[in-house]
């Protein structure tokens, strides 16, 4: 394993080893149980490559193949939360009789993460389709737990995917996963709200500082926004900003929060912060969602794919809320950024990547996008994402706006050269200890941020990364 | 003033009273009143009903009216009926499928444990053999490891027998109880007379015929206490359940309506949270109607042993 010619990364070496020693809990002593448990934890939590699974599956096929396997047919299992999958996997099923497709849900976000890391480590129990979001995508990649799908036909995908989604599944000439949805940001706001306290909608983040001191000063009940420490939020405006922060080059990690995007953002959100003018309430909460009903919170910069939980989740806001194009760091700038999204990538370890590639197809650039969009999803493709009939669809929610066109432009103008670390996952999950500190004490920004780096830093050379 | 108001000849404290003070005596039938008693009991009521109060009330609300309305009233919405439907039909009623799920960890792990529980504790307490002392440690020390640390171990050990996600990977480890042995154990040794058992012998019955026909009834208030235990132990199980299944067909109730209220912490997910509630609403009355059940039982368990014959 340990040969010279081995190609697999250094820090899938040293997983290996420690999962190694994970295996050989059962043997040890009830003295060294308590530190196995723990290793077994890192091994279960970190990133870890070990299986070697699906070699019996080939990584490459032509389009005939594909075909040859749908209809001689076959089960896979898909490991997925977006909710409008099932009708999609319901139709695939009609068109290919001879397939099974096993549509599980086995938790949303990290834990499905969790789960398929577990599964990976173990060599058995994952899946043959994983749904993964943009962020974490670049953990299981690097990791190897994810299949190159160019072998498949995906890299001449390119064309049919807006820049954003597509630069988060390709990167080194390969193809990790094929983009899903995707979530270029807009600027949601409470119409209702705005014009009680005659505030002009944002144009700029200047004007955007602006607008929370006049809300705050008319009611101080009202905040223009909640955040205590969301390092999504942070990132993606970040990014819109102009700040590359992290860089990746194989194992080589580079963490730089000094650059002039990342600047323009802390400039700007230090004064929300000295000033009060973020509402505590934490985000996802049913409080949050409560804030947005009984206008404590005003508005939101997030994602296209907001309309699903704002119809649920404050279907009493439905006719006082609009869209509006993000508002930029400097005037005239027309600088976009994604938040969220997600694509469905193929475990190594799935014993038919043809019949999982075969389904991916379906959903992502096939009929599945339109059974998808048809219910509420947001596409990630170009073709949907001009098409006449999507661009005016009138939102009622929105009170009959036309806010696909909003999202449609933004993602556009999303610059495509962000990368987020390959332990992005984590990041995300140390950062309320860290920047998070900013939000509830007098630390600034900058120096909280400074905490953020730190941990990253050493998680990332623990973890076999040379960090930069 | 002289004539004490009690007729209870037996206790002490009558004639005391008659003596000493002109207030009314404490006894059995007629207890002295504490005001602030009465009135720490009141708040701790309040207090432990608020909780089942909120749920109640919200379980009638529309999404809408969750967010618009006082919290602890009704709103102008009455929703319950369509709540509990919607429960029922959401996702292609996967929720009777959690209900159905946990029920059967209840019945088979619950049940099961409690009657190993009842066959261990009465072996403990009647026979005599090599090692009772040993065990004794064991099962002592074994109530001391919350189940929480054995989780990953177990996992561990499930993961290479190929049972996770599988119901037996709930079901076998609820079906151990060292707290219920011991409880049945000590319970057994007071509730079971040797005499009777000895005489059981005599008249030529065998050790399993007098234990299902002499003294399981004997066990029965013990057997309760312990059956109530594990039930509500079983049902509210949320840790186990969480790393050892991923198959959401196989979940019980507390990681599907978990999983529910997740949705609203997902982008582009589906904010449920009336379903969340009404869901527990559902949920916590099958442990309310074994409650209320078992009480006869259970009470006169309690009681056992304070009366000497």
């Amino acid at each position: 394993m340990s040969t010279p010619a081995d190609p697999r990364p250094a820090l899938v070496r040293v997983r290996h080893r420690q999962l190694k020693r994970a295996e050989s809990i059962m043997n040890t002593t009830p003295r060294r149980l308590t530190r196995g448990i723990g290793i077994a934890l890192v091994v279960a939590l970190g990133l870890t490559a070990c299986g070697s699974g699906g070699e019996d599956s080939p990584d490459s096929a032509s389009p005939e193949e594909i075909r040859a396997a749908l209809e001689e047919g076959g089960s896979i299992t898909v490991w997925a939360w977006e909710p409008t999958l099932a009708q999609t996997v319901a139709d695939f099923q009609e068109l290919h009789p001879a397939v099974e497709v096993e549509l599980v849900n086995v938790g949303t976000g990290d834990d499905q993460y969790s789960a398929l890391q577990n599964a990976h480590s173990a060599g058995s129990g994952g899946p043959d389709v994983a749904q993964i979001e943009y962020f974490a995508l670049g953990q299981f990649s690097v990791s190897g737990a994810v299949s190159d799908l160019s072998g498949f036909g995906a890299s001449e995908l390119e064309d049919l995917f807006s820049p954003g989604p597509w630069n988060a599944v390709a990167g080194g000439g390969e193809v990790h996963a094929l983009p899903m949805d995707s979530g270029p940001m807009a600027f949601f706001y409470n119409q209702d709200l705005f014009d009680e306290h005659g505030i002009e909608v944002p144009t700029t983040w200047d004007e955007y500082l602006d607008a929370a001191r006049a809300l705050q000063a008319a009611d101080p009940d009202v905040y223009i926004t909640s955040d205590n420490g969301d390092a999504g939020l942070m990132t993606s405006l970040v990014w819109q900003a102009g700040g590359r922060p992290f860089s990746v080059d194989g194992t080589s990690v580079g963490i730089d929060f000094s650059d002039e995007g990342t600047t323009r953002y802390l400039e700007i959100w230090q004064q929300l912060l000295d000033e009060d003018l973020l509402s505590p309430i934490t985000s996802w909460t049913d409080e949050w969602y409560q804030g947005m009903a009984d206008g404590r919170i005003a508005s939101l910069a997030t994602g296209a794919w907001m309309p699903a939980n704002l119809s649920s989740g404050v279907p009493s806001g439905e006719g006082a809320w609009r869209v509006a194009p993000l508002p930029q760091w400097a005037e005239g700038e027309t600088a976009e950024a994604e938040n969220g999204g997600s694509g469905l990538a193929v475990p190594t370890a799935s014993g038919d990547k043809l019949l999982a590639y075969a389904f991916i197809d379906y959903v992502t650039t096939g009929e599945g996008v339109g059974t998808r969009l048809d219910a509420g999803a947001f596409p990630a493709t170009v073709a949907d994402l001009e098409s006449e009939e999507f661009l005016s669809t009138e939102l009622p929610y929105f009170g009959g706006q036309q806010a696909n066109q909003v999202f449609a432009d933004a993602a556009a103008g999303v610059a495509d050269d962000w990368s987020y670390l390959p332990y992005q996952a984590y990041a995300n999950s140390i950062f309320n200890d860290t920047v998070g500190q900013a939000y509830v004490s007098d630390l600034p920004l900058t120096d909280a941020l400074g905490r953020w780096e730190d941990g990253l830093r050493s998680y990332g050379v623990d973890q076999g990364f040379d960090v930069d | 003033m002289s004539t004490p108001v009690t007729t209870a000849p037996r206790s002490r404290n009558a004639g005391y009273a008659r003596l000493r003070t002109p207030r009314r005596p404490s006894t059995v039938t007629r207890p002295r009143r504490s005001v602030l008693l009465t009135v720490l009991t009141g708040l701790i009521l309040v207090y432990s009903l608020l909780p089942l109060g909120w749920l109640l009330i919200n379980a009638t609300k529309t999404p809408g009216g969750l967010f618009d309305s006082f919290g602890l009233w009704f709103a102008e919405d009455f929703a319950l009926w369509d709540n509990i439907v919607a429960t029922f039909t959401y996702d292609g009623g996967v929720f009777a499928r959690w209900l159905g799920n946990t029920l059967l960890y209840v019945v088979v792990g619950a049940g099961g444990a409690t009657f190993l529980a009842v066959l261990g504790g009465y072996a403990l307490a009647v026979f005599d053999f090599p090692g009772k002392r040993a065990v004794f440690a064991v099962v002592i020390g074994a109530v001391a490891v919350p189940g929480t640390a054995l989780a990953v171990p177990t996992f561990l050990m499930f993961s290479r027998m190929g049972l996770t996600n599988t119901p037996w990977a709930v079901i076998i480890p609820s079906l151990i109880t060292p707290f219920g042995l011991y409880l049945m154990w000590v319970f057994a040794a007071q509730a079971v007379p040797r005499e009777l058992l000895e005489s059981a012998r005599i008249d030529g019955a065998g050790e399993i015929r007098s234990f299902f026909r002499i003294s399981l009834p004997l066990l029965v208030p013990g057997t309760v206490t312990v059956l109530l235990f594990s039930m509500v132990a079983t049902w509210n199980n949320y840790f186990l359940p969480l790393i050892m299944i991923r198959d959401p067909d196989w979940f019980p109730l507390t990681l599907g309506l978990n999983a529910w209220n997740a949705q609203a912490a997902t982008a582009g997910g589906e904010v449920v949270f009336h379903l969340v509630i009404t869901g527990s609403l559902i949920t916590i009355l099958p442990l309310i109607a074994a409650f209320l059940l078992l009480q006869r039982y259970w009470q006169s368990g309690l009681a056992a042993g304070s009366v000497k014959e």
